[in-house]
């Protein structure tokens, strides 16, 4: 095991820059996940620690190792691809012990060494199956074998979960958290979807554009996300927006109604500012409570669990997710009410304002 | 059959499947790492190597026979250091013979391999790379196995070749029976002298049978190979 250390990472192609400077500490043993929406970097940034990419600038540390011109046989590391990338002509067994092969394994240590990972992931019975008699789910776990086998000082996710249908990733996220609390071996994951990073990760480096957004731990993140961009990604449903003008105590939106502001934001009056609540943090109340957002029921989506309400409000949608069953029609006229302790503040730039 | 064909006519049989066999076998080392250089380098003059390897496919076959007369015959500077050197020579031999349709079925041996490596998933060599394995090993143990049907294609389509090339072996190596006369040079003799119209059609039935055992030979070699490497 080791940590991973990325210091002022960029990387470009030709005159594109897509990583902008990154830097990321990932502590021995920690599970990070890098996520961010498709084109952000994120994958690149796990091919240059795999040594799949070159790095045009910055430095990369495995342990005390700087790996940036060390082929990616000799970084002991072991990635698990989206697509699997299981050798079509070769058994479950043979692809597992693949890396041992390479290494000159004696054969009663490979074979041990493969039942072992086998047994851990419920491959036994499909070691004399080519990958083309596996389902997707089974597939994937033999990817994870092959990876377990090499025990790796850093395990490499690549959207792993990508091609599994939605009730097969909820139990492969398990299974994969699962396995991190057993081998604690210091893992990157990258994903674009924000449930996975939530549920998953110790560590969340959400990432856009090329940049880090914040890192931070998931409730962290969900709590206090660091602007408008990280508020706005992490989360489902999103978190909803509201543009206004920054009063005594209140933020006053064009029509003119102000909402009210638990704490002196560090904003002066008369700022634009962003308004954000989460879906869960916004009350339904009777149409024309005073100091509540006027709205037209537009949607009720009922999931049994909860229920989650689109609403017309000026200045766009409201999402309003609920836990009890509510009673409303669309078109129905209410009233909307934030939980004020729970407001987030952005400034202008869509950056956090302190002091809520 | 011995029975059925006459001695020249059993040895121009045997005579061609050697020279075949031996252009196939021959030309497949060199085959794939054209193939390799052609679809994977990032050379300059990749697109010149790219024209001369094709250039058989479109050169008239007698003009490359003169050609490898030109170079590799007894008193061109190939043939010349290869007969004081080593010993070997080509003209007028059998193994001349082999040279001339190694080389007219070197294009199609070479695409037919190019194509496969182009349809290799990268994602296959890279795991290999994480893995831990160099990249002589990677080739050996992941990208040999995956481009297994693409180069037997190539050497059925070597074969088939060799087995009707003509032009540049008569060129090349003349029509010697017993050391250069191939079964296409046999069928050709057979219909230049009064009453060989029954040699040249026997030999033309055996040409028939062997292409078509050929093809078939491979194409269930092939599927056999792509049961087992297919994926889904």
């Amino acid at each position: 095991m080791a940590n991973v250390s990325i210091r002022n990472i960029r990387k470009s192609f030709g005159s594109v820059a897509i990583i902008k400077g990154v830097d990321v500490d990932i502590d021995d043993g920690e599970f990070v996940i890098l996520v961010g929406p498709s084109g952000c970097g994120k994958s690149t940034l796990l091919r240059m620690i795999a040594g799949l990419e070159d790095i045009t600038d910055g430095e990369i540390r495995i342990g005390p190792r700087v790996v940036n011109d060390v082929p990616p046989k000799d970084r002991d590391i072991a990635m698990v691809f989206q697509n699997y990338a299981l050798y079509p002509h070769m058994t479950v067994a043979d692809n597992m012990a693949f890396s041992l092969k390479l290494k000159g394994t004696p054969q009663a240590e490979k074979t041990k060494r493969v039942q072992d990972a086998a047994a851990s992931l419920g491959l036994l019975p499909l070691l004399d199956r080519y990958p083309r008699q596996l389902s997707g789910g089974q597939r994937q776990r033999v990817a994870m074998g092959r990876a377990i086998v090499r025990d790796p000082q850093v395990f490499l996710f690549d959207e792993p979960l990508s091609n599994l249908d939605a009730k097969l990733r909820v139990q492969m996220r398990a299974e994969i958290k699962e396995l991190h609390q057993r081998l604690k071996t210091t893992t990157v994951y990258v994903t674009h979807d924000q449930i996975e990073a939530m549920t998953m990760a110790d560590k969340i480096v959400v990432m856009h554009d090329g940049i880090v957004e914040q890192i931070g731990a998931p409730l962290e993140l969900y709590d206090r996300p660091a602007n408008r961009f990280v508020a706005g990604f992490i989360g489902s449903p999103a978190m909803n927006f509201l543009d206004g003008v920054l009063t005594d105590g209140g933020l006053r939106l064009p029509s003119g109604a102000v909402l009210s502001l638990d704490g002196q934001p560090a904003l002066p009056a008369g700022s634009k500012a962003t308004y954000g609540v989460r879906p869960e943090h916004l009350q339904i109340v009777p149409a024309g409570t005073p100091g509540a957002i006027p709205a037209e029921v537009a949607v009720v989506e009922p999931t049994g669990s909860d229920t989650t309400v689109i609403a017309k409000a000026e200045g766009g949608n409201l999402t309003i997710v609920v836990r009890d069953r509510v009673a409303l029609r669309p078109g129905e006229a209410v009233a909307l009410q934030p939980v004020a302790r729970q407001v987030h503040l952005f400034d202008e730039r869509g950056q956090r304002v302190a002091g809520l | 059959m011995s029975e059925w064909l006459s001695p020249e006519e059993w040895s121009a049989v045997t005579l061609s499947l050697k020279v075949a066999t031996t252009a196939m076998v021959g030309s497949v080392v060199p085959g794939i790492a054209v193939a390799m250089l052609l679809a994977r380098g990032r050379f300059w003059g990749r697109h010149l190597l790219d024209a001369v390897v094709h250039l058989p496919l479109i050169l008239p076959p007698v003009a490359v026979g003169y050609v490898l007369l030109l170079t590799f015959g007894r008193r061109g500077p190939v043939g010349a250091f290869l007969a004081e050197h080593f010993g070997i020579v080509f003209s007028f031999r059998w193994t001349g013979a082999a040279l001339a349709c190694a080389i007219m079925g070197f294009p199609l041996l070479v695409r037919a391999i190019r194509l496969s490596i182009e349809a290799v998933d990268r994602k296959l060599e890279r795991a290999g790379e994480t893995l831990g394995a160099h990249p002589i090993f990677v080739f050996l143990l992941v990208t040999l196995p995956l481009i297994l049907p693409g180069i037997l294609a190539g050497m059925v389509l070597s074969f088939a070749k060799a087995m009707g090339e003509f032009g540049a072996t008569i060129t090349f190596v003349s029509n010697i029976p017993g050391e250069t006369q191939t079964l296409p040079s046999a069928i050709y003799t057979f219909t230049q002298v009064p009453g060989g119209e029954s040699g040249a059609l026997r030999l033309t039935l055996v040409s028939v049978l062997l292409s078509l055992a050929a093809l078939w030979g491979s194409e269930w070699l092939a599927r056999r190979v792509r049961r087992r490497l297919s994926v889904g």
